[in-house]
């Protein structure tokens, strides 16, 4: 464990490091939730009676997405991971003491905490500078935060999980970029990244909610705002928790399936 | 030109080695564009209208938007990939080539894959086109948004490529108008209200290529709302000497 830790704290040191980066993204960040939430804005003064969330959670949600995009942006991946599977280094990775599954995780783990954590703050603090209802109402029952910091660290957990299901795939097709451009669109759209899962129709929403990319950043935002509470919070949780678990367990079998028939040529 | 043809013709060559990875490619572009419009798709079908513009109108004008800035990427990709072309000091080879510059880092990269998300915003546009009452001044006013858009969106490429001489690394913030207004450009501007209109009518002018003369396709506005794409090439006239400014300024980076 001790070793994953040190993975995971030189990776978020060595992502620290671009704060000028960070600082150029946040802008970029508020401009694109503003831009949101003057969308929703207008359809709200035309007809507030057909939102499925109220103006102050869908609020709640627009600024945290920003705020923590690259906790869930399946589009970060890490190419230099990828990369090392087509071109060989990985056995580099392969010669040390440490499970290439583990080390990975906590790999991929690190770059998105610590690139997030470098942008949620100034985002946050903007976003609760705006007027109410659009912006973020940082009042929150303990309860709810409670539950939000959970479904946070879980949907961490199933990012990264679902990331590594990708990599161990790599072992195999070796070009990955045929699998990341179809993934990725797939999960922004079932994830709620272009239109929050409560504005879809009823069907495909429930479908949406099971799929592991429903189990990403739509449970936290949601619970956040307070649209997701009580009993169907708990069952969303709970099915974070599975698909954390299920895509861990696939992709680590994909991945030493992978690493069996790998044959790494040259000295 | 016959030196531009040339390298284009190699792109497409060298990209057709690898019919599968590209076809991925394209079909992942394609998604993209999907994405866009079913968003629109479900927004409309719950509140009816987004801002009085109804689905049809709404695709007609993302089609427009999705077109010119793919237009723009599939050419202007050396520009917007500058960052690379700088940091591995392969710009300091082209400055010794006895070749216009600009044509040059065109040349640096062609983006076929982004011909199938052309042919997709023709498709809204088409579909779109069933909300307007077409005359041969209307079909002339499209072609001007389309063409107008790229230009404006060719002139972000540049700007965030004169950027990089400064910087080094490509900004994120210049992701605002390049990815950001494609995304948000999918509906009219106006609907973002008067301050972003204003915006993007004065600053950078894409409303000038959307919002305004959508208006009068629509019967909307009057006819002079129809000449105003026009207008937007004058935004690429900043965005060169920021170019060539930033050449000027250039000291090599590396070896």
């Amino acid at each position: 464990m001790k070793k994953y830790l040190s993975f995971f704290k030189m990776r978020l040191i060595a992502s620290l490091q671009y704060r000028a980066a960070a600082l150029a993204g946040l802008s970029t960040q508020f401009v694109w939730g503003g831009m949101e939430v003057l969308l929703y804005r207008a359809l709200w003064s035309a007809h507030p009676e057909r939102f499925p969330m109220g103006a102050e959670a869908l609020a709640a949600y627009i600024w945290l997405q920003q705020a923590f995009l690259t906790f869930f942006a399946l589009w970060q991946w890490d190419r230099e991971l990828a990369e090392s599977v087509r071109n060989g280094t990985v056995a580099y990775e392969l010669t040390r003491p440490t499970d290439l599954y583990g080390m990975w995780f906590a790999k991929s783990l690190a770059q998105r905490v610590s690139r997030g954590l470098l942008r949620c703050a100034p985002v946050i603090l903007l976003g609760a500078l705006i007027p109410a209802p659009w912006g973020l109402r940082l009042r929150v029952s303990p309860a709810a935060f409670g539950l939000f910091l959970l479904s946070t660290a879980l949907m961490l957990l199933v990012v990264c999980s679902m990331s590594m299901l990708t990599y161990a795939l790599c072992f195999f097709v070796t070009d990955h970029r045929g699998i990341v451009t179809v993934l990725t669109p797939l999960a922004d759209f079932l994830g709620g990244a272009i239109v929050p899962l409560p504005f879809l129709p009823e069907g495909l929403r429930r479908f949406a909610e099971l799929t592991p990319f429903g189990a990403m950043q739509n449970v936290p935002l949601r619970v956040f705002g307070g649209d997701l509470a009580g009993a169907a919070a708990l069952r969303a949780v709970g099915l974070q928790v599975f698909w954390a678990a299920a895509m861990t367990a696939a992709g680590y079998a994909l991945m030493r399936a992978g690493l069996r028939r790998t044959v790494i040529a040259g000295g | 030109m016959k030196l531009y043809f040339h390298y284009m013709s190699l792109h497409v060559r060298s990209r057709m080695a690898y019919k599968a990875s590209f076809l991925m490619e394209c079909l992942g572009q394609m998604l993209i564009g999907l994405e866009l419009i079913l968003g629109v798709y479900f927004i409309t079908e719950r509140f009816g209208s987004v801002g009085g513009y109804t689905l049809r109108e709404c695709a007609l004008c993302c089609g427009t938007v999705l077109m010119a800035s793919s237009l723009a990427e599939c050419f202007g990709r050396g520009f917007d990939h500058f960052s690379y072309v700088l940091s591995s000091a392969r710009f300091d080879r082209l400055l010794v080539q006895p070749r216009p510059l600009v044509l040059q880092v065109l040349c640096t990269e062609l983006r076929l894959n982004l011909v199938p998300r052309v042919a997709e915003a023709a498709v809204m546009i088409a579909w779109g086109a069933g909300s307007v009452r077409w005359t041969a001044g209307k079909a002339a006013v499209l072609v001007l948004m389309v063409l107008g858009g790229t230009s404006v969106f060719f002139g972000l490429f540049l700007l965030s490529a004169a950027m990089c001489f400064y910087t080094l690394e490509s900004l994120e913030v210049m992701n605002i108008f390049t990815d950001g207004a494609r995304e948000y450009g999918k509906y009219p501007f106006g609907v973002y209200g008067r301050g972003v209109l204003w915006l993007l009518t004065l600053i950078v002018p894409l409303a000038l290529c959307q919002h305004w003369p959508l208006r009068y396709l629509l019967d909307r506005g009057p006819a002079v709302f129809g000449l105003l794409p026009l207008l937007a090439p004058l935004f690429l006239i900043p965005c060169t000497l920021a170019w060539r400014h930033g050449v000027r300024h250039y000291r090599s980076t590396g070896s």
